[in-house]
């Protein structure tokens, strides 16, 4: 539409989500980063075609009422307009736009041939605490290390239209309590993403106690790609 | 971090949680101890239809500009936050602060559309103010009520302690000292309405007391309190250039209607077509000037990150300078990626250039709104739009590649015949007609053309040429649009034609609350009693508690709705003044009986009593057009 095709860079952004922008949905998420981009005058690259959009994409959608420490997009730049960019003040400018709760807490360069945030991640890292009036009545350290200690652990996963078989003991990486809370690192890939509920769910069950998805108080503290590395770390500050 | 009127097991057990968070991009958070006055600005329906409207973000940015002054805002909960606050014994807050409406100084309702009144009690119990004006105590706030329904508030006129006429950017200021002062200085509830009583364009309904006539029709206003003013006058906008507007904005997350700038090109329409209470009660036709124009839309689009800016005003098309704005928007967005959404201009070269530029090949529907099929009728009405008109625009759009139409008619216009009636079909079939006249066949590429039609039901409104007529019943309504469709379907191009009408209920409630009187808030207090809210959606309303509601009090539908008024009689909106004169009003309703058009205020002056604000379409110089 407008002339010559410009070549692109690549860059990756980091944000947090906490407070009451915790209820705000995936799709409302996006579309805040997409005004908010604009806003703060970020020159990002379009697609072609008759209603151009931004070449954005997002690592993972956040469940509404989870917090994050550790949310990622991509976005390509137009190189033309960002010689005077760096990480710095695309953070800047970003923060100076924004709301109360959806911070911008870094902003790397990727390679020319890195993955997309979506198609990179493979792990996500969560805290969960009970919230107060739902205390558990079970022992979670026992519960946790029983998990630890056994040889499988399987459930049944439900979707609108499918159910099936998973081990978990194949995807989670990591389950540990911490003080009154637990922390998971659990994987997080398009196929096999498991969520912090279903894991606690499967405790409760095993310990002959219901499951109430309103008792937990999540925060997803990082993603990470194949190599276990934070998806920032794919990229160098500029 | 703020903390929130609900608790998380509300929230994620609610639909839409976000209606109920506040924190969106520009909404404004203050310290509640620095200010000296607490605004909650409310819309009586849910979250998103109010986040959509413009009037309240005009008032919002302008009330949040006076630093001691906090302005905020507050929704109708939906039905399911509605039963979980009334069990827990939650009160309704305000979305910045988190507060409860009650301990704010003043609860300001826009009463947009009179099928929100039981919305409004919804509003007024959930906050634990009393519903009843007469009830209320020092401490409640202050109920205030502005927007189109408050030119006849008389049905609602109970439930306010005050309701502003006209255009809210004028003398709130003034209405604000007033209040500081009196609680400064120790002042009472009374006292602070008797102060705001004398102030243009506020009416205080507790000291007026309507009389009726033996027949029940309306007689005068008796005045009770001696600050009342006899005859109210609408506040108005001198200076539209100067006047405030939101440039910034508050930009819900949820996506709304409205996800866009809005440019607010002019107030008020030079047209006078005789169904429409918006083209009374907002003359005389004010016009912002381009600069101002360009400046607002700069503005808007820096605070706001949209992608689309559109157009608003009641006939965009009559806008003087439209050409040179479009033009501008074009070239200074274009290639910004910016999307310009053009609303319903009058359909002829420079708009088709126009559409191309900004819309590239996507060509959506065009929409004509001639309101009645016939001729005659349209004569009748003063909707100055000919069958010539629909076809050479219709005929212009499908060269250009347009294969869809969307029509908009009224059913049950004053003096409307079955011929009338039978002539939108026939419209409809002429304009499918007119594709495949101006299309041939090779060019088509398949395609065919798409003409949708609907209809709405005519609702007589106070301010208009037809504040005398009678409405159609609802039986004589579907009988109508029953006509419609039969003859639609007889019709030779009838593969290419579509029709769909409202339901019939809910036009004939509103009709009966647009003409209505005070007596009639009974009615609504008992249907709202018996659970009637969200009449507008209709999954939620009831016409059953309706009816009863009508049955308990004694009140006879038929007399606010099929009952065609004397001419001398008195309306129970008499006493306020709109600039145009009933007397106007009148001629116009005889003229439009015998057929004869009024030009429009641009051509020639037809002395319809606006011209007393001085401003605006009235002292400009006229040019023939």
């Amino acid at each position: 539409m407008h002339g010559r095709k410009v070549i692109c860079m690549k860059i990756r952004i980091r944000f947090k989500k906490h407070g009451p922008v915790r209820f705000i949905g995936h799709l409302d998420t996006m579309r805040f980063i997409q005004k908010l981009i604009r806003r703060a005058g970020i020159p990002a690259a379009y697609s072609e075609g008759f209603s151009p959009h931004q070449k954005l994409s997002f690592a993972q959608a956040l469940g509404v009422g989870v917090e994050s420490e550790g949310e990622y997009f991509d976005l390509e730049l137009n190189d033309d307009l960002c010689e005077e960019l760096s990480s710095g003040s695309i953070i800047e400018r970003l923060n100076a736009c924004s709301v109360e709760g959806i911070e911008i807490k870094d902003c790397v360069k990727l390679p020319d041939k890195a993955k997309n945030a979506m198609a990179s991640v493979f792990a996500a890292d969560y805290h969960v605490r009970i919230r107060k009036g739902h205390e558990l009545s079970f022992d979670l350290k026992k519960a946790v290390d029983d998990f630890n200690n056994a040889k499988s652990a399987k459930v049944v996963k439900k979707t609108k239209k499918t159910s099936r078989d998973l081990e978990l003991k194949d995807l989670v990486y990591e389950l540990k309590t911490k003080e009154d809370a637990l922390f998971m690192r659990l994987n997080a890939s398009s196929a096999n993403s498991v969520k912090p509920g279903l894991i606690m769910e499967y405790l409760c069950e095993k310990n002959g106690c219901g499951f109430d998805p309103l008792s937990l108080m999540i925060t997803r503290l990082d993603i990470y790609d194949t190599e276990m590395k934070p998806l920032s770390a794919s990229g160098i500050h500029f | 971090m703020r903390k929130l009127a609900l608790s998380d097991e509300i929230l994620l057990s609610v639909t839409h949680p976000e209606r109920y968070i506040g924190n969106e991009l520009n909404s404004v958070t203050k310290d509640r101890d620095s200010v000296r006055l607490r605004f909650a600005m409310c819309f009586p329906d849910v979250y998103e239809i109010g986040m959509s409207h413009l009037g309240i973000q005009i008032l919002y940015s302008m009330f949040n500009d006076r630093e001691d002054v906090w302005c905020e805002r507050v929704y109708s909960p939906w039905t399911d936050l509605e039963m979980i606050m009334r069990e827990k014994d939650i009160p309704l807050f305000a979305l910045e602060s988190q507060d409860p409406v009650k301990c704010f100084d003043f609860l300001g309702i826009t009463i947009q559309y009179e099928m929100c009144y039981s919305n409004i009690l919804q509003i007024l119990d959930l906050s634990g103010i009393p519903i009843w004006s007469k009830d209320r105590k020092e401490d409640d706030p202050i109920v205030i009520g502005g927007g189109p329904c408050t030119y006849n508030s008389e049905p609602i006129a109970d439930f306010f302690d005050i309701i502003y006429l006209g255009e809210g950017e004028t003398d709130y200021d003034r209405l604000f000292d007033v209040y500081i002062d009196n609680k400064n200085n120790g002042g009472t509830r009374l006292s602070f309405l008797e102060k705001a009583a004398q102030i243009p364009g506020l009416y205080v309904p507790s000291f007026y007391e309507p009389v009726y006539n033996e027949d029940d029709t309306f007689k005068e206003m008796k005045i009770l309190n001696d600050n009342a003013k006899s005859v109210i006058t609408k506040n108005v906008c001198l200076d539209f250039d100067k006047a405030p507007y939101a440039l910034k904005p508050v930009i819900p997350f949820i996506k709304i209607t409205q996800d866009r700038v809005v440019l607010e090109v002019q107030r008020g329409c030079i047209r006078g077509c005789r169904f429409c209470q918006a083209g009374m009660i907002y003359r005389p036709v004010r016009e912002k000037s381009l600069d101002v124009l360009k400046m607002h839309a700069r503005a808007m689009i820096e605070s706001t990150g949209h992608e689309e800016i559109s157009l608003s005003s009641l006939s965009t098309s009559d806008y003087s300078r439209i050409s040179e704005l479009v033009k501008w928007l074009v070239e200074e967005y274009r290639t910004k990626y910016i999307n310009i959404s053009l609303p319903s201009l009058r359909i002829d070269n420079f708009f088709l250039d126009m559409m191309e530029r900004v819309s590239d090949s996507k060509k959506g529907s065009l929409t004509f709104a001639p309101e009645a099929g016939s001729q005659r009728m349209r004569d009748v009405i003063n909707k100055g739009i000919t069958t010539e008109d629909i076809m050479s625009g219709s005929g212009l759009a499908f060269k250009a590649g347009w294969t869809k139409v969307k029509l908009y008619f009224m059913l049950g216009l004053p003096g409307e015949t079955d011929e009338d009636v039978t002539a939108i079909p026939d419209l409809a079939n002429d304009i499918a007609m007119n594709y495949f006249d101006t299309v041939p066949k090779e060019e088509r590429k398949g395609k065919r053309v798409d003409v949708n039609t609907s209809t709405s039901f005519f609702i007589p409104k106070p301010f208009t040429p037809f504040q005398w007529a009678a409405m159609d019943t609802k039986e004589e309504f579907l009988r109508k649009a029953h006509l419609v469709k039969e003859t639609m379907e007889k019709e030779l191009n009838h593969k290419s034609l579509r029709y769909q009408y409202h339901e019939s209920d809910l036009s004939e409630l509103e009709g009966v609350f647009a003409r209505g009187d005070r007596r009639l808030s009974k009615v609504i207090y008992d249907a709202y009693m018996s659970g009637c809210r969200f009449d507008s959606w209709s999954e939620s309303f009831k016409y059953d508690i309706w009816c009863e509601a009508f049955e308990k009090n004694g009140i006879d539908r038929d007399f606010y709705t099929v009952r065609e008024r004397g001419a001398d009689e008195a309306f129970p909106w008499d006493f306020i003044n709109v600039g145009v004169t009933k007397e106007f009003l009148r001629r116009e309703y005889e003229n439009s009986k015998k057929g004869i058009v009024t030009p429009n205020c641009r051509e020639k002056c037809s002395g319809c009593g606006a011209m007393m604000f001085g401003t605006g379409v009235c002292t400009a110089e006229r040019s023939s057009v």
